[in-house]
């Protein structure tokens, strides 16, 4: 089997940000006709390793600290800077891609690159490794903080989506007498709400009154489907089974009135609880059933104003 | 704060299956499915008799600690695949569901506050 590689948040990363995210502005340069000794308070102070070299404000070549160290051995230090810099100098624009920076580090070994403007070459700023892990530290702490902020406010999806009214919609059918199957359709809506980023608390209230009017349509019914459509500010959920349906709702609604048979009593269900739960858990529910016909539920769930656990 | 893995060898239970490491707030005994969802909460601990499937569902559905089986009865092995996919932890007792209550009462582990 082909192992599909995945692609990591950093390498994405790389690709979105430009040289000019990371770069640092203040950069430090000497002129060419300083002599290479008076370099020796830049790279201390600065605690920096090379600095680029310029001429009239124009970028003509970069000297480093192992240029230094050559003058200093050969006594040389008197010596003017344009005679010691390294003068074929690799620069980066503002706008080229990290994984091009990076391409660059790789191929020509060099500690930094002086970044230039693609329009008027212009040295604007300066780029090193650390830089970049900076760089990407940062934006990473930011997209965190940006996610932690939006897994807790249940309306931030409705920001990503343009439309009036229904933004989502999920359906699940569900078969008679499968105690087996029974409660996925709960179960997977769970999962999905969560994903969407609504709170745990809204999504929890969802799921339970999905549970208990799922495991209803298992037990009594020949069978049926859940929709759940996610509207601006509630979820709206709709139960429609294939009969027999319920002669005296007002009786049906009333807590621990059960027509349980004894096996689905056994399995833990049948409590004459699970219409009762659905209306402690909604804000709204709407029954309405014709004998042999079927029965239609309706619950809405705010997704203001709701409770805490 | 006592979690799961402390009880475990505390009352001598059985592990089926599950994260141990989950931290108990409070406990919730009984054999309905209904009845647990209106009134065990979040972080619960819930002893029950029932083995079959749909006490993982409702596990899950309501983020509890974990599922105490009374009186030595083992999960059916749906129940035992589900547990393990949801990732709720699910044990064994000798004893009955009165002594566990009352052996996890001892530890701290009460009811819920009522609203």
């Amino acid at each position: 089997m082909d192992k599909i590689r995945k692609t990591t948040k950093v390498q994405e990363l790389t690709y979105e940000l430009k040289v000019r995210d990371v770069m640092s502005k203040n950069v430090d340069t000497i002129n060419l006709e300083m002599p290479v000794y008076s370099l020796r308070d830049i790279l201390y102070k600065k605690r920096i390793s090379g600095v680029p070299v310029e001429n009239k404000g124009e970028l003509v070549g970069i000297i480093s600290i192992e240029d230094f160290i050559k003058c200093l051995e050969l006594g040389k230090l008197d010596a003017l800077i344009k005679d010691e810099m390294t003068k074929e100098i690799k620069t980066l624009y503002t706008d080229d891609t990290l994984v091009h920076a990076f391409a660059k580090f790789n191929e020509f070994g060099y500690g930094r690159f002086p970044v230039i403007s693609r329009k008027g070459k212009k040295l604007v700023g300066i780029l090193t490794k650390s830089d970049i892990i900076r760089g990407v530290l940062k934006k990473l702490e930011i997209i965190y903080h940006d996610e932690e902020e939006r897994r807790y406010r249940a309306s931030h999806i409705f920001n990503d989506v343009v439309a009036d009214e229904v933004f989502f919609k999920f359906q699940y059918f569900v078969e008679s007498k499968n105690f087996d199957k029974a409660g996925e359709a709960a179960t997977g809506l769970k999962k999905t709400l969560f994903r969407l980023g609504l709170s745990p608390d809204i999504v929890r209230r969802a799921a339970i009154s999905t549970y208990e009017a799922e495991i209803n349509i298992v037990a009594y019914t020949e069978g049926g489907e859940i929709i759940a459509y996610l509207e601006p500010h509630q979820i709206r959920i709709v139960f429609t089974d294939k009969g027999p349906g319920i002669p005296d709702i007002e009786k049906a609604m009333k807590p621990g009135f059960s027509t349980a048979p004894g096996w689905v009593r056994e399995l833990g269900f049948g409590a004459g609880m699970g219409l009762p739960n659905i209306k402690k858990f909604t804000d709204k529910m709407t029954l309405k059933s014709t004998v042999e016909k079927g029965t239609r539920l309706v619950t809405i769930i705010k997704l203001s104003n709701y409770r805490d656990d | 704060m006592i979690n799961l893995k402390d009880i475990v060898q505390k009352l001598d239970l059985k592990v089926v299956t599950g994260d141990l490491e989950k931290e108990i707030e409070a406990g919730y005994a009984s054999d309905l499915l209904s009845d647990v969802i209106a009134n065990a909460h979040k972080d619960n601990i819930w002893i029950t008799l029932q083995t079959h499937v749909n006490i993982v569902a409702v596990a899950s559905l309501q983020d509890l600690a974990g599922i105490i089986l009374v009186n030595g009865r083992e999960p059916e092995e749906e129940t035992i695949k589900k547990a393990r996919k949801e990732n709720i932890a699910l044990m064994i007792t000798d004893l009955q569901a009165f002594e566990i209550a009352g052996k996890l009462y001892e530890l701290g582990i009460h009811g819920n506050k009522r609203k």
